[in-house]
């Protein structure tokens, strides 16, 4: 099932009297194509969450509308939507096992659409066989791991056959290890059940590690929304691309000028833009390839070696900040020693932004 | 080990000292005296010992009454005060508007002396030569009494007790269960909601298992409390409570030791045990019955 959100806006009044109102989701309109996995993505207070009580209808928007498939669903209370939504903390219910947990949205059901005893077990069983929870279902919440009661909290939103999940941070209660494991899962079962899929983060790791699509958000309004890849690739403004790709992206002052691009007064690529200055020049971490001749000299303070990657920390004088970090190649050690480094830099991996608006500045 | 064992007895030794010479010897004391025949403190002299007290206490007619009287006040007053007090208690946590002011008001009686309510209630309540109070004008509208509530029929008599009992007991009761409702986290009738869960159904399957144990406690310390009923009676129908027919246990016991027909310490403490066991087999009940109903 597509969801298009049509101009969709969320304002709440501002506490206290002369407070002005904030808006926390400002204009969105999106088509979400069908059985897809979007990650909603943004710094914390960026109108993500929001957002997601919108789309299940425990918020009302302020104006606009939003559809699942064709269906006018912006009036709808939440129980007639047909969501299936995962909280941050679950939300399982303490006093129940975790097959009253999972039977419980289809105990609900009234009328024509009322199941006996043995349906519901058997959808409760097939649900928590999908997340491979099925052999706790008779333990109570609280004996189960962070990681079981996420999946437990799946098999709940999953076993009323919804028209689309959302999961608000799924995985900022769970440790590293099992971060990457589940993860992985919620993916598989996205791609086992086609249900088109949104999900709320602020770790641009996961959003673009199993998302489809994602979707950066600041303050309320949309920044981007591309492929994971492409967004990362290509952003349109500096707080996309400083947003995306750990370690983060290094920053420097500088300009255009006579169609080079210059860091601070060294002149670096050439470019077809037009001459301007006070840019910021980004340059991701694995743009940087150390040379025997590199046109780019910086001060080399070390070289860390963790596992597979090896992140040279440099300082420039027009970087801003203290320290910025290379990631290079094995083999491009040997050009790394001494108390200066030069660097080449890949123009692929290199972006220009306005200083004042942040505004991309193609070359 | 033998050591830290040593010290920790040493510092519950204030506590379990005052405990055993103000709780756990008078009921030793209170049980011996239960078993001596005709005991007397002033002489501190008996005649035997044996079951005589509590065959007395058992055949004595007032005690009887005051058996009888207790348990109705029991059963009607714990169950309607806590449905009450939980109806009105969800009410509350689901106004926005004067929930400040409406929590005041209902926690007011808590904070006004037992005697002064039951000297208000006589008021409504008394029926005299000259007026026949506001329960009675209430009741003539509606073309019904007049009944004399204080003085009147025993029904009667027993109505304005369990009333004013409810009355009584229930701010309490509703300001604990107002923020054990507001504790429960609202992001369970959020999945609620998203699930199509119906308002009852919410409230049967989600809201009362979380509030259970707060629930659990009111009416465990509920029964004890009604069981324990004494001055309420008093401030309705005055310390002649045998002649109104209006006695309860403690009552009993009061009057068995100091009233009018009082001095009689054995059965005092015949009745006092009796009543402890009553109370002793009700919490025991409720506590089996809360293994399956309450969920910490």
């Amino acid at each position: 099932m597509h969801v298009t959100l049509q101009n969709l806006t969320k304002k709440f009044p501002g506490r206290g009297k002369k407070a002005a109102e904030v808006i926390a989701v400002n204009d969105f309109t999106f088509r979400i194509p069908d059985g897809t996995l979007v990650g909603l993505l943004g710094p914390s207070g960026c109108g993500k969450s929001t957002t997601l009580n919108l789309l299940s209808g425990l918020l009302s928007p302020t104006s606009g509308r939003i559809f699942f498939g064709e269906d006018d669903v912006t009036a709808l209370p939440p129980e007639h939507r047909g969501v299936g939504l995962v909280f941050q903390n679950y939300a399982l219910y303490p006093h129940l096992t975790v097959q009253q947990n999972i039977m419980f949205p289809l105990e609900n059901r009234k009328g024509k659409d009322k199941l006996t005893k043995e349906e519901m077990r058997a959808r409760a069983l097939e649900a928590a066989k999908l997340v491979q929870i099925d052999g706790l279902m008779e333990r109570k919440p609280k004996e189960l791991s962070g990681g079981q009661q996420q999946r437990v909290a799946i098999a709940r939103a999953l076993v009323k056959m919804p028209r689309i999940l959302l999961l608000d941070e799924p995985l900022s209660n769970l440790d590293a290890r099992l971060r990457l494991q589940t993860r992985e899962e919620i993916r598989r079962i996205q791609k086992d059940t086609g249900i088109t899929t949104i999900f709320v983060t602020h770790d641009q790791e996961e959003a673009m590690s199993i998302s489809d699509l994602i979707v950066v958000m600041k303050d309320g309004v949309v920044q981007q929304i591309g492929k994971p890849q492409e967004v990362y690739d290509d952003p349109v403004n500096q707080f996309v691309a400083q947003f995306l790709g750990t370690p983060p992206i290094n920053i420097f002052d500088g300009a255009i000028r006579d169609g080079k691009l210059c860091i601070g007064t060294t002149p670096l690529l050439d470019v077809t833009a037009a001459d301007q200055e006070d840019l910021v020049i980004a340059v991701r971490p694995e743009g940087f390839n150390p040379r025997q001749n590199g046109i780019f000299s910086c001060r080399l303070h070390r070289v860390e070696v963790m596992g597979r990657d090896i992140s040279v920390v440099c300082g420039h004088e027009s970087f801003i900040g203290e320290n910025f970090r290379a990631i290079i190649d094995s083999e491009e050690l040997a050009f790394v020693s001494g108390d200066t480094v030069r660097f080449d830099l890949n123009p692929n991996k290199v972006f220009a932004f306005r200083k004042d608006s942040g505004q991309r500045i193609r070359f | 080990m033998e050591q830290t064992n040593k010290k920790a007895w040493l510092y519950l030794l204030p506590a379990m000292a005052f405990l055993g010479i103000f709780l756990v010897y008078p009921l030793i004391d209170v049980f011996i005296y239960s078993l001596e025949e005709g005991y007397n403190s002033a002489s501190q002299t008996y005649f035997g010992v044996g079951l005589y007290n509590y065959a007395y206490v058992l055949h004595d007619p007032y005690f009887l009454q005051a058996l009888k009287n207790t348990f109705i006040l029991v059963l009607i007053t714990v169950p309607l005060s806590t449905g009450i007090a939980l109806l009105i208690s969800v009410g509350l946590s689901s106004i926005q508007k004067l929930r400040d002011l409406y929590q005041t008001v209902y926690f007011l009686p808590y904070v006004t002396n037992t005697l002064a309510v039951g000297l208000v209630f006589m008021i409504l309540f008394k029926k005299t030569p000259y007026t026949d109070g506001l329960a009675n004008l209430i009741l003539s509208w509606f073309g019904a009494g007049p009944i004399d509530f204080i003085d009147g029929p025993y029904w009667a008599k027993m109505f304005v007790l369990c009333f004013y009992t409810v009355w009584v007991v229930m701010p309490f009761k509703i300001l604990i269960l107002t923020s054990a409702l507001a504790s429960v986290d609202q992001t369970y009738y959020n999945a609620a909601r998203v699930d199509g869960t119906g308002k009852l159904r919410i409230f049967t399957r989600i809201t009362l298992p979380m509030i259970s144990p707060t629930l659990f406690y009111l009416i465990i310390t509920g029964f004890i409390g009604a069981f324990k009923a004494y001055s309420d009676a008093v401030a309705l129908f005055g310390t002649n409570l045998n002649a109104a027919q209006m006695n309860t246990i403690v009552g009993y016991v009061y009057d068995m030791l100091y009233g009018d027909s009082g001095g009689y310490p054995s059965y005092a403490s015949a009745a006092a045990i009796l009543l402890f066991a009553i109370v002793l087999t009700i919490t025991c009940i409720n506590l089996l019955v809360s293994r399956k109903h309450v969920h910490y």
